[in-house]
């Protein structure tokens, strides 16, 4: 494992108590019409829904932590668990039934345009107008955040030129690109709006293991050259464990445990053999929970 | 804190930029399905061609006893092919503001972008009118190759000012009706469809409106599209002095001045909606 960097310990993100509810039983249309809201159920109760209609679920339950300045701090657990929901409602796609989180001060709900500003986001699948070429792509994206045309051109070439990608695909349109080949155009998109906080959804999932490395070495880079605080969900336990400063682990909505990767795996250990994050993730999505650091409750301010 | 790429940008720069993102990206997109472009072309074209033909046959199918003005007919039906084809182009491109990012997968990005909501509407509302007036144009030039175009008479200023403040309208309602694809992903662009075929029915784009059931007449007077159509009609078939197209002119600014703020409202109402129930996901 390579070494860490000293962090910067002002917080970059601060999630206290965040909340997402799906499927609530909807109100009747005149109480909606006059701006009445459902009532949010009492923790740890969902209420009953007739036939037919969907099971309410809380898809993230109370989560609370905090992310320093230049940390890389990975969010992990099994599908469904609530990871993608929970970036979600800190990219503002979503908002939240009860808690807050905060970017650098600026609260989700509240400064909305100042948090978009600060934040970029690369999911799972790299989002792009298919029929565009990676550099029309780019320069979208680019002015969306207020770089010109020409500062993100020269850029977006020096970019993609480091994430190696042929010049003859800059022109390309994106559906002619293997999904390696878009995850890192989807970086360098990343890189072009120079986020002061990056939001990684799995961007790993699927890639071969030379374009996972590749990645890999690109989030590395833009934390250490580009002062960029990064929060990564992942399934791969070997990438959280070598990049990750620090993890959470989400289960069925829930936080049940944060820490380093050492920190974890020194919390289970068994006949005193250093378990694996893998050994770790495993016994911890199996219902048992366990407090490294005080997941659960509130984050300091 | 601000981005540092947007720190000491004039709001006024970085809302330029913005707008030049969506338009430049209209472009491309347009550019990498011009595939679909020329089929678009020749379905408008033939389609108003068959229409006006009718003007052309209405003697043979109805005798000798025909009492019009076949020229005017032909006239009448031209000019509602073509107002309707522009205003239709801009409700269209509007109302898919939502359902461009929908089909394409990028809606969480785009709105996920630090753009204010009317900055990215004045972006795709430049574009539709744009888009609009030159593929209308190039309809009517096609068009004129087949039927002898009197303009002799017409008052084409006045023509212009209606249908440019028909546009405001046609914008405002396309706003409103581009909420369908927030609301409902999986069926809202085609209920957007059924708005503009209603507008088709009752807007006396091929006919008066005084020949629609009462109801139906009475939903025209509230149709911008009616307006347009009489006031471009009386200015290009009447010759109507600008000061007199003004009858239509304001009713159309008056609706352009209702739906345009009502429009933005209610986008972003149904924005915060979506964000609330989750409906903002890329997929469905």
């Amino acid at each position: 494992m390579q070494a860490k960097r000293p962090l910067d310990m002002r917080q970059a993100l601060v999630v206290d108590g965040i909340t997402k509810y799906f499927h609530l039983p909807k109100l009747p249309i005149w109480k909606r019409l006059a701006g009445i809201r459902e009532q949010l159920p009492a923790p740890g109760k969902l209420p009953a829904v007739k036939n037919g209609a969907k099971q309410p679920l809380v898809a993230v339950d109370h989560v609370s932590f905090a992310v320093a300045r230049g940390e890389i701090f990975g969010v992990l657990g099994p599908n469904g668990s609530g990871k993608s929901t929970l970036i979600r409602l800190i990219s503002t796609l979503l908002t939240a039934d009860k808690g807050s989180a905060k970017i650098f001060g600026f609260d989700i709900a509240d400064d909305e345009m100042s948090v978009k500003r600060l934040i970029s986001r690369v999911s799972v699948d790299a989002a792009f107008f298919k029929k565009l070429s990676p550099m029309e792509n780019l320069l979208y994206g680019a002015r969306l955040y207020g770089v010109t045309g020409p500062e993100a051109t020269v850029k977006a070439y020096e970019i993609m030129g480091r994430l190696g990608l042929k010049r003859a695909t800059y022109s390309e349109p994106m559906e002619e690109m293997s999904r390696g080949m878009q995850q890192k155009v989807a970086i360098a998109r990343a890189f072009l709006t120079s986020p002061i906080l990056l939001l990684l959804d799995e961007p790993t999932t699927g890639l071969d293991p030379r374009s996972k490395r590749d990645v890999r070495a690109f989030i590395e880079e833009l934390r250490d050259s580009h002062d960029a605080t990064i929060l990564i969900t992942t399934h791969d336990m070997e990438e959280a464990d070598q990049i990750c400063d620090r993890v959470a682990v989400i289960h069925n909505g829930k936080l049940v445990a944060t820490g380093t990767p050492d920190e974890l795996k020194r919390s289970i250990v068994d006949n005193g053999t250093l378990p694996t994050l893998e050994d770790v993730f495993i016994r911890l999505t199996g219902e048992q929970l366990i407090d490294v650091e005080g997941a659960e409750s509130a984050p300091t301010s | 804190m601000p981005n540092r790429m947007t720190r000491g940008m004039s709001a006024l720069r970085l809302n330029s930029l913005q707008v030049h993102a969506f338009l430049a990206r209209n472009w491309h997109l347009t550019r990498r399905y011009w595939g679909w472009e020329v089929v678009w072309f020749f379905y408008s074209l033939t389609s108003g061609l068959s229409v006006v033909f009718i003007a052309q046959g209405a003697e043979a199918l109805t005798g000798e006893a025909v009492g019009f003005d076949v020229q005017y007919l032909t006239m009448y039906l031209i000019i509602g092919t073509l107002v309707w084809r522009y205003l239709s182009a801009i409700f269209i491109l509007t109302s898919e503001v939502i359902a461009w990012e929908r089909w394409e997968g990028t809606i969480e990005y785009t709105l996920m972008a630090p753009v204010r909501r009317w900055v990215h509407l004045v972006g795709q509302t430049l574009y539709s009118l744009t888009y609009g007036l030159i593929t209308t144009l190039i309809i009517g030039i096609a068009m004129a190759l087949f039927f002898e175009l009197d303009l002799s008479n017409a008052n084409l200023i006045g023509a212009g000012a209606v249908i440019l403040a028909g546009s405001l309208s046609l914008v405002g309602i396309g706003i409103l009706a581009s909420i369908l694809p927030l609301l409902y992903p999986e069926r809202g662009a085609q209920m957007t469809n059924v708005v503009e075929a209603s507008f088709l029915l009752i807007s006396g784009v091929y006919y008066p409106i005084s020949v629609l059931p009462d109801w139906m007449e009475a939903l025209a007077r509230i149709s911008p599209v009616t307006y347009v159509l009489d006031g471009t009609r009386a200015a290009i078939l009447e010759g109507a002095p600008t000061s007199e197209t003004s009858q239509f002119i304001v009713p159309l600014l008056l609706l352009g001045f209702v739906t345009l703020p009502l429009g933005l409202r209610a986008f972003k109402a149904a924005e915060n909606y979506a964000k609330r129930t989750g409906r903002l996901k890329r997929v469905g």
